[in-house]
């Protein structure tokens, strides 16, 4: 909300707007009016799935479908670059591909969708006053529970492929988190971007697409190639989607590194995100 | 609404010393894009160009003016007066650039740039996400949604997707939503135009009733004559100034006649 509110505590149906100082609203009313309007964000991120799986054949068959289909289309993919010989274990690569896909996807759908959300909001936004943040994280909300029933495939998956389990595969949420808390802060930079840049929509899915091929998500971690090894570290996914597919897939903890550049990458990504787009959202409404 | 409803939230503070909203020497500067689409691509050919599509919109400028509870007040003015504007500041929409806004009371808007409503939700789903947004809880949007239903006269409607609606009946809807929503102040942007003959009239009455239960109202509205009927204090905003304050009578009097149209001019093209 804009309101600068002093003494919103006492009541709360007294608002006070004034100019903000440095471009940001007043931190503390902000969170809390976000907290108290939480169910908002909820509510919409229900409507919005169930509008989108009522209007096709499968329906809901799709969140399962979909992580499937996308799983063979790599896996031939990758076979066929591969030369169809590969050194690595075929079953374990196949798991290790639709962990990684299945985080991946998860991380690219909250990101767009968030991207998408303030454009896309547009009466809403036009007509009420209330924490514009909310609308981003309605969609990585949204995202969440789209990626929910691919984890119960990928477990299919896991099992079909004869790996086995460990107990460090519990760890795996702790990345899960990592990821969510970075896919917010990228949906809300891109979200106030494409406020002032509309074409930023056309241009996300090259960018989402190189990402993916930076990631190590159709390749081990380890297995970055020497060309690309100096560097392809600091790509915030390699902690992220990593340390997520070392557990998840081989049970394996990940180094400190992983850890803290994960967690590194999350806090950066959230506070970028979220200062920025505080500091614009005041403007949404001129620009929509 | 029921008169129980105003005596269980009393007036917060004595309504005479109080005004309900204060508006102390606002200016609203905003800059926007004159682009249809802003885009990257063209951000880029303007810079290798050295032009700037950004223009700064002076919308309100420099205006003060208190409103007492209980009033209803007329806003007028031709387009682009900055009405509209005035309106999104009150509600906390869009930020003063200087000044200050003092608001004592829920607000409840009915904006004209339509409302808030996503087309592929029902209407249903429409009133409980608006009513969320605007922080009421889920049991508070439950206890209203009978009442906005009923007065909103959408029958099955309410349960499918808004693009099946006519914009009567949207507006219908809207303006349910917006008076039941238990506002202390009620902002009215010119969103009557739309819904049949007994509608308006029932709209009317309601908002008389708001009035007379001693909410505040703000109608802008090119019609003279509901803003003569249904108000009690007047404001004349010309180009972002405040032109003049006062009964709406006189106010817009003035104001038709600065508009070199005649009063019976005025009259024949308005609707509430």
């Amino acid at each position: 909300m804009n309101a600068t509110s002093v003494d919103e505590e006492f009541n709360p149906s007294v608002h006070v707007y004034e100019p903000h100082k440095v471009g940001l609203p007043a931190l503390r009313p902000y969170f809390k009016a976000l907290w108290q309007r939480r169910e908002f964000a909820a509510e919409m991120s229900r409507t919005n799935i169930r509008a989108a799986n009522t209007n096709t054949f499968f329906g809901q068959v799709w969140l399962v479908l979909n992580p499937l289909l996308l799983a063979a289309v790599y896996y031939l993919l990758v076979d066929i670059i591969a030369g169809g010989s590969s050194k690595i274990d075929a079953g374990e690569r196949f798991a290790h591909m639709c962990g990684g896909l299945f985080a991946f996807y998860y991380f690219s759908g909250a990101m767009t969708a968030g991207a998408a959300s303030v454009v896309g909001g547009g009466k809403l936004l036009m007509n009420q006053s209330f924490p514009r943040m909310l609308l981003p994280l309605s969609a990585v909300r949204t995202a969440f529970f789209r990626f929910l029933p691919t984890l119960v495939v990928y477990l299919v998956i896991h099992l079909a492929m004869r790996q086995p389990l460990h107990w460090a595969m519990l760890l795996a949420p702790a990345f899960l988190i990592m990821l969510t808390v970075f896919a917010a802060g990228m949906g809300m930079i891109f979200a106030a971007l494409q406020v002032y840049f509309r074409d930023t929509t056309s241009f996300l899915p090259y960018f989402v697409r190189i990402w993916l091929y930076l990631s190590p998500v159709l390749w081990f971690a380890e297995q970055a190639p020497a060309k690309f090894k100096g560097f392809i570290q600091y790509n915030p996914l390699y902690p992220l989607i990593g340390g997520w597919a070392d557990l998840l897939v081989r049970g394996d903890i990940p180094k400190w590194q992983m850890w803290a550049g994960g967690g590194f990458w999350a806090v950066v990504a959230f506070v970028i995100g979220s200062l920025f787009f505080m500091s614009r959202e005041r403007e949404f409404v001129v620009r929509l | 609404m029921s008169v129980s409803d105003t005596e269980k939230k009393p007036m917060q503070k004595s309504p005479s010393d109080i005004p309900a909203v204060k508006v102390q020497d606002v200016s609203i500067t905003y800059r926007t894009t004159f682009e249809r689409v802003p885009t990257f691509k063209s951000a880029l050919v303007r810079f290798g160009r050295g032009e700037r599509a950004v223009r700064e919109v002076k919308a309100v400028q420099n205006v003060s003016f208190d409103v007492n509870h209980g009033t209803t007040i007329g806003i007028i003015g031709a387009n682009g007066a900055g009405k509209s504007t005035l309106m999104r500041a009150v509600a906390g929409i869009l930020p003063p650039t200087t000044g200050r806004i003092e608001v004592h009371g829920r607000v409840s808007t009915l904006l004209s740039l339509g409302v808030g409503f996503n087309a592929a939700l029902s209407g249903k789903e429409n009133v409980v996400l608006g009513g969320l947004a605007a922080g009421l809880s889920r049991k508070e949007i439950e206890a209203r949604y009978e009442e906005i239903a009923e007065f909103a006269e959408l029958g099955d409607f309410m349960e499918m997707p808004m693009r099946t609606y006519s914009s009567g009946m949207f507006s219908r809807l809207a303006f349910s939503v917006a008076v039941h929503m238990d506002p202390d102040i009620l902002l009215i942007d010119e969103a009557l135009s739309a819904g049949d003959a007994s509608f308006k009239t029932k709209a009317a009455a309601k908002m008389s009733e708001l009035v007379t239960n001693s909410r505040t109202m703000f109608l802008v509205s090119h019609a003279m004559s509901s803003v003569r009927e249904l108000c009690n204090d007047c404001i004349w905003l010309h180009k972002g100034k405040l032109m003049m304050r006062g009964e709406p009578n006189e106010v817009i009097q003035a104001y038709t006649k600065f508009l070199q149209v005649g009063e019976a001019e005025a009259v024949s093209l308005e609707d509430l």
